[in-house]
């Protein structure tokens, strides 16, 4: 028989709210974290809205030991880990160290810190950048500092894959623990909007223009013009159903279904491949499309790829054949952050029985989704998160109720 | 001639400034011949602390320095012996 993965414990850092209760009171009532940049002055950039996560002061929670040498998003992943442990009654210094591992997704790295380092190299000197740069800004540190902050040398890695990411890493973490590790640490939390981050995901030529926090990020709209960049994420603690229920764990929901496929080649005509990795996730889970209650879209905002999104959607489920909802219109995207928070909102939205809304956007008829775009009651037994990467990642998620 | 002197109330304020301070150790303590993983520094920490000091002060120091087992003490005596082959340079 398969282990089964279950999430227990919950840590999320949002624009729309630090912590998963100020997080989830602000998502179901629909307020958004997306404003004009304050980090660093926008006004000479042609995108100037960001998702920032507001009032977060890594002193608080950190030992002084870690800030030298820590970017904000991994200061972010670190305490978000905290509070995941906490929240799922794990006190780690109790529990086997190679029994423990730690899978997060990356999208850009420490971003912020190397600026800093690359700033101090061109106008100092070499003497002048720190010796933490070596790791600092690296994909893998957030699950090396959370590793070594809690003890933890099981089986850990990142995964890179942009947003897709995020999915992707979830699913290594279930591999894990069907191998055999108790415990794993996943999710994701990024964060860069420095202007190092910012002219690199400029460069990307998918960031709305708009000045406008209600006008700007507008998925699956006629007027649909890119997407506003945000930082943060999600960390779940992850263990095998048999260890959580031994230890009378809160169980969250089940890591269900799971696929993941690549785009074909661009200009090939070829259908894009998110249909596939739906119906790849939807059979891993043992799951017919009817069963279920909510899709967490990717919503990319851009025409081309919110088109192909509602094919997929369409070819699986039928024409409006399930409520579909993107709260990442309150947070704006957040790279391999985003699809551990999309997780994580899914498992509240079973427990509160509602789906949280889409702001901001009316729906452009002709992709005839069912879009929520005011928070609806719904039972809620299964749920799919979607997650797209440029390049030509995607990955889909079955999440069902414990 | 320069006479200036690399005391422990610097080589704290460096440590500091570079690296933070571990929650379980006291640095105003009793710490001149401790190791400095004892201290709770790794061993970035103290090649970002020497490279501190090295452009504070605008001296070299040899690679041993930061041999295992290096201490406050250790650190500090290295520093004043640059400091003075500098001075008597001047």
């Amino acid at each position: 028989m398969t282990v089964k993965t279950v999430v227990t414990g919950l840590g999320v850092a949002s624009p729309n709210g630090l912590g998963t209760a100020d997080f989830w009171a602000a998502t179901r009532s629909g307020k958004s974290g997306i404003g004009r940049i304050t980090r660093f002055d926008p006004a000479g950039y042609p995108a100037r809205l960001a998702g920032e996560i507001p009032g977060f002061a890594a002193e608080q929670y950190l030992p002084s030991r870690l800030l030298p040498q820590t970017d904000r998003m991994t200061r972010l992943a670190l305490v978000a880990a905290d509070w995941a442990l906490e929240d799922a009654g794990v006190r780690p210094g109790e529990l086997p160290e190679f029994d423990m591992g730690v899978v997060t997704a990356s999208s850009s790295g420490g971003f912020e810190f190397g600026q800093g380092e690359l700033q101090a190299l061109w106008s100092k000197g070499s003497q002048y950048v720190s010796a933490y740069q070596s790791f600092a800004w690296f994909y893998a540190v957030n699950s090396g500092q959370i590793s070594i902050r809690n003890g933890m040398k099981g089986p850990s890695s990142v995964v890179v894959s942009d947003q897709a990411g995020g999915l992707d890493a979830v699913a290594q973490a279930r591999r894990q623990i069907r191998r055999g590790t108790g415990l794993v640490v996943s999710g994701a939390v990024d964060a860069s909007i420095c202007p190092w981050g910012w002219v690199a995901q400029l460069a990307g030529d998918r960031l709305s223009t708009s000045d406008e926090p209600t006008q700007a990020y507008l998925p699956f709209d006629s007027a649909a013009r890119g997407h506003v960049p945000g930082e943060g994420g999600a960390i779940l603690i992850l263990e095998s159903e048999q260890v959580a229920r031994e230890r009378g764990a809160r169980i969250y929901g089940e890591i269900a279904g799971y696929g993941a496929t690549m785009d074909p080649r661009p200009g090939s005509g070829a259908e894009p491949g998110l249909r596939r990795a739906i119906e790849l996730a939807l059979r891993d889970a043992g799951a017919e499309p009817g069963e279920v209650d909510v899709v967490f879209a990717d919503a990319a905002a851009v025409p081309e790829l919110d088109r192909a999104e509602a094919d997929a959607l369409r070819a699986v489920f039928g024409p409006r054949g399930v409520p579909v909802t993107a709260p990442k219109t309150m947070t704006g995207r957040l790279y391999s952050g985003a699809a551990p928070l999309d997780l994580a909102t899914a498992v509240l939205s079973m427990a509160a029985g509602l789906i949280p809304p889409t702001v901001n956007v009316d729906p452009a008829p002709g992709y005839d989704l069912d879009l929520v775009v005011d928070r609806r009651t719904a039972d809620i037994r299964t749920a799919l998160v979607l997650a797209r990467g440029a390049g030509g990642f995607n990955s889909a998620l079955v999440v069902r109720a414990a | 001639m320069d006479t200036r002197q690399f005391t422990i109330t610097d080589l704290k304020r460096i440590l500091l400034e570079g690296a933070g301070a571990d929650e379980a150790v006291d640095l105003d303590g009793d710490i001149l011949d401790l190791a400095f993983d004892e201290l709770g520094y790794e061993s970035l920490a103290l090649l970002e602390t020497t490279g501190r000091i090295e452009r504070e002060y605008g001296i070299s120091l040899d690679d041993d320095t930061l041999l295992d087992g290096a201490t406050p003490r250790s650190i500090i005596a290295a520093v004043n012996s640059r400091l003075s082959v500098a001075a008597d340079a001047a």
